[in-house]
């Protein structure tokens, strides 16, 4: 080996214990910006509390007005940060499983399936349980999923951004006009749906995100395993194969997990977007592609994100609230375009 | 070989007569759907009834029937159809992909989130939402046509910009309704459905103006929108202004649309379908636009036929087209994706 | 077929402001094939896009006649400047004859009616690129070889005397490239058309072109007969190897072969 090669190995070496040594500054200041955002999250509101009530309210008082108010802040902050971290993992998985960079639970129409299974299942079926919920919205999610994957990836060239994106809105467009077309002669039912299809975190209680809570713990075991599988998978099909992944279950059990996860946080949120298209962007740009940090990393930053929009909710529109989901909409499209025209023409 | 010249030349007259014979077709089921509006309904009106008050005659008992409300609610239907399946299918042409139709790249939404902006927020109601409504899609369009510029608008980026914006577009509306009062989310709903409940004849005037200046220019480009189905670089060797070309279609099947839109609310999947029907339809045998035209017309007659008398229950005619539509779409992205994706 | 002039000067051009083209300065042959090689990024696809209007130059002009091809109305300049570009799209379901015919797009305006004279020119050029037992068939279900060769009756019934291609032979078969090569000779042969295209061979390049065109870092670096472009010293400038120029016992044209690092007669004993 020649005097060159070595220096430059040397150099390889340096610049990966670097890059650790950053990954380890990221987490901590990561972590840190999610303490000082739940704090916040239990402080803000469109009542202002004092210090000393909010201290009587977190031991279990509930005299006043205001602790009562902070009795309320703390599961909207738990199901935020929850369904934040679900958001965001499921963003880089299917990003990752789909080797697409426009994959996103609202943009594919996972969350939209969700919502058209819900309303189905409530005008048709009678259905009224929180676990019920939870388990149609699954179903409608990876209907969806599959639907929109198995359609987007017919044809020359696979499934490419342009083809999964068009399959994912034009799916959106038609199942939106179908919960139109099932709540529409059901006047009864109308305003409940209407209210869980706004969704947000607002009217969270730990009743409602009780259940939801073993699907949402299995289905983060899975996603956070399969970060090996998606490394292969990131290097194409064939290659993965060639590196001994079993190409088809990699990406039927990275899927399963993401889509427990946009499922069920549907079904307690309503459809919440961009939070899963914008999280493993930035986070890529901060560690990198490494799927055993990237899909960690993804968790806490979609937590913070979904969190940080919670509260902005809350402080731009007093005395009222902003609801999350138009929060984030309206921060994620930029980006979503942003990300558009950074692509080449010919990629897409 | 055989004297190619003459084969040719009677393929050619064969497929010239076969277009001249479907859009003739089609003509005559938008008069026979038409005829169908005015004459039978709730009650039953004679054609030589339906004709007399056309031409002016009172009829005792049917005047009022047929001539202020079937009349105008037909012809709604027919212009507002014509408007959507023109545009539609003019930008489905134009961005060779019949998935990019208004409906998917923000100018519908556009034009729905100014019009609950006005009714819930503003508590405007009639021809202002209107005016407000074709503002914003058109400048939807604008916003579109111009995120997506770089080195010239490439028909993918301008797709994927659209999805975006109508995303964003999408959770306004979604969360202007949430802060709705009841009354004013009634009025929002019934717009946002589609709808020619209610028509009154002075409605058609934007109509019939929209199809006459914007249709015009259409049509009258049909040759150049034709050759740039053959990618963007054939058509420029050929002659064709791609750019300039791009930015007439624009305007002019976003105009259409947005009039149509503000008229009688987005009349779901029309703009959508009429393109891919017509098609099916006059297959490679000639122009498309006018076909689409009439489909458009087509599905808007039937379809608000179907919801007003045929069905149980009153239904505007968006319930129906996007209830009937959302399956053919389905199909629709099952097919273009396999085959590659052309019109 | 009339005389024309193609000539450009000064051409800069690029995408992003990046330039790509920086100064070129080239007259094209009139009636002749002329080739345009070099290294991936060299420029080349850049040069025929703005040789044939696709792109606007930065700095400089093309000049057919001595006119301004980007101050030319479109039409006009079709109907003396044709182009097959690299990855052209068929509309799906579209028959042969049919996207034949659209070639014929830039002698109609808006309201003249088909003629005789167009079904002329479509007839000529089918037959020319033995194209006319496909016809009627769906351009979808032919092979890359007979699609290639529609799209080159398409852009011959545009009936231009100039007629640019970006690389007509990628993605065929050996076969079918040396048949698409020997169809534009034919072309150039009897109906005098300039012809100039880009080719990613350096030997078919020397075969089939009257004048090559070697380009690198979006200059020319060398233009003139294959024989006065194709030397060893060229293809280590213009693609870092080292070769060897022998003569075609075919055509007698000049012919590369590469040098490597291994395979070489009496270096693998050692």
């Amino acid at each position: 080996m020649t005097v060159v090669s070595v220096k430059a190995l040397a150099s390889v070496h340096r610049s990966v214990a670097r890059s650790r040594r950053s990954r380890g500054l990221w987490l901590a200041l990561l972590i840190a910006a999610l303490v000082v955002l739940t704090i916040l999250s239990v402080t803000i509101g469109t009542r202002d509390v004092a210090w000393a009530e909010i201290a009587a309210a977190l031991g279990g008082a509930q005299e006043t007005i205001g602790q009562a108010a902070i009795a309320l802040r703390v599961p909207r902050t738990l199901l935020a940060l929850l369904a934040g971290a679900a958001l965001g993992l499921a963003g880089a998985i299917m990003q990752g499983v789909t080797r697409n960079p426009l994959a996103d639970p609202g943009i594919l129409g996972v969350n939209m399936g969700a919502s058209l299974a819900v309303v189905i299942g409530v005008a048709w079926f009678g259905m009224a349980s929180a676990q019920a919920y939870i388990w149609s919205a699954i179903a409608g999610a990876a209907g969806a999923a599959l639907f929109v994957y198995t359609i987007g990836s017919l044809g020359r060239g696979g499934a490419t951004p342009l083809k999964l994106a068009l399959a994912g809105a034009a799916t959106s467009v038609a199942f939106s006009s179908l919960v139109i077309a099932v709540v529409l002669p059901r006047g009864d039912i109308a305003g409940g749906i209407h209210a869980w299809q706004i969704g947000g975190v607002g009217g969270a209680t730990y009743d409602r995100v009780l259940p939801v809570l073993p699907f949402l713990g299995i289905g983060f075991a899975i996603s956070l395993l399969s970060a090996r599988k998606l490394n292969s998978l990131a290097l194409g099909d064939d290659v993965a194969a060639g590196l001994g992944e079993h190409v088809a279950a990699a990406r039927a059990v990275a899927s399963c997990g993401a889509i427990l996860l946009c499922g069920a946080t549907t079904a307690i949120c309503g459809p919440i977007g961009f939070i899963g298209l914008m999280v493993p962007h930035l986070c890529r740009v901060l560690i990198g592609v490494d799927h055993r940090w990237l899909l960690p990393f993804s968790a806490l930053g979609g937590a913070a994100l979904l969190l940080a929009a919670d509260i902005l909710g809350r402080i731009v529109a007093r005395p009222g609230e902003l609801d999350v989901g138009i929060i984030t909409a309206l921060i994620g499209a930029p980006f979503f375009i942003l990300i558009v025209r950074r692509q080449r023409v010919r990629e897409l | 070989m055989q004297p190619t010249i003459e084969r040719l030349a009677l393929n050619r007259r064969r497929r010239t007569r076969r277009h001249r014979t479907a859009v003739l077709t089609l003509l005559i089921l938008v008069g026979l759907l038409f005829g169908l509006t005015l004459s039978v309904g709730q009650s039953i009106v004679a054609p030589v009834d339906v004709l007399r008050i056309l031409i002016g005659e009172p009829v005792a008992g049917a005047s009022f029937t047929v001539g202020q409300l079937r009349l105008p609610r037909a012809g709604l239907a027919v212009l507002s159809g014509l408007c959507f399946g023109l545009g539609g299918a003019a930008f489905q042409i134009m961005l060779r992909n019949p998935l990019a139709s208004p409906d998917i790249i923000g100018i519908t939404s556009g034009a729905g989130a100014a019009a609950v902006f006005a009714i819930v927020v503003l508590q405007m109601s009639g021809p202002m939402v209107s005016l407000l409504a074709v503002g914003a899609g058109l400048g939807v369009a604008m916003l579109v046509y111009g995120l997506s510029f770089r080195n010239g608008v490439g028909g993918t980026r301008l797709i994927l910009v659209g999805i975006g914006v109508s995303a964003m577009l999408q959770s306004v509306i979604a969360t202007i309704l949430s802060t709705a009062p009841s009354w004013s989310l009634q009025e929002a709903m019934r717009w946002l459905t589609g709808s020619v409940n209610g028509a009154q004849s002075q409605q058609a005037l934007p109509l019939l103006l929209a199809l006459g200046v914007f249709g015009g220019v259409l049509l009258s480009r049909a040759r150049d929108l034709d050759a740039l189905r053959l990618g963007d670089d054939t058509a420029s060797a050929l002659g064709v202004r791609v750019a300039q070309t791009r930015m007439v279609v624009i305007v002019c099947a976003v105009g259409m649309i947005a009039v149509a839109t503000a008229v009688t609310g987005p009349i779901a999947f029309v703009a959508f379908l009429s393109g891919p029907i017509a098609a099916r339809i006059v297959r490679a045998n000639g122009s498309l636009l006018l076909p689409a035209a009439l489909v458009g017309a087509i599905l808007v007659l039937a379809g608000d036929y179907l919801g007003q008398v045929l069905l149980p229950s009153r239904y505007p005619v968006g319930v129906i087209t996007g209830a009937l539509g959302a399956p053919y779409l389905l199909f629709l992205i099952v097919r273009v994706n396999r085959t590659g994706g052309s019109l | 077929m009339t005389d024309h002039t193609l000539v450009a000067t000064g051409l800069s051009a690029g995408y992003d402001g990046k330039e790509i083209l920086q100064g070129l300065d080239l007259a094209i042959p009139s009636g002749r094939i002329t080739v345009v090689v070099g290294a991936n990024a060299c420029g080349k696809s850049t040069f025929l896009r703005t040789l044939s209007r696709l792109l606007a130059p930065t700095k400089g002009h093309v000049l057919l006649d001595g006119a301004s091809i980007h101050r030319m109305p479109a039409r006009q300049l079709a109907r003396t400047l044709g182009l097959l570009p690299q990855a052209p799209i068929a509309p799906e379901g579209i028959t042969v004859v049919d996207l034949v015919s659209r070639g014929r797009h830039p002698h109609k305006s808006l309201f003249s009616r088909w003629t005789r004279g167009d079904d002329e020119a479509v007839d000529g050029a089918l037959a020319a690129t033995k194209t006319f037992d496909l016809a009627e068939r769906p351009v979808d279900e032919l092979s890359g070889g007979q699609r290639q060769r529609v799209w080159i009756a398409m852009a011959l019934a545009q009936e231009t005397d100039i007629l640019l291609l970006d690389e007509p032979t990628t993605f065929l078969d050996i076969n079918h490239q040396i048949d698409v090569l020997d169809l534009l000779t034919d072309l150039n042969r009897e109906r005098g058309t300039t012809i100039v295209m880009v080719l990613h061979d350096l030997n078919l390049a020397a075969r089939y072109a009257d004048a090559l065109v070697a380009m690198a870092g979006g200059r020319i670096h060398a233009f003139g007969t294959p024989e006065e472009v194709l030397t060893e010293d060229m293809v280590r400038k213009v693609f870092g190897l080292e070769s060897r120029v022998i003569s075609d016992p075919l055509s007698r044209r000049p012919m590369m072969l590469p040098i490597g690092r291994h395979k070489m007669a009496g270096n693998e004993a050692a």
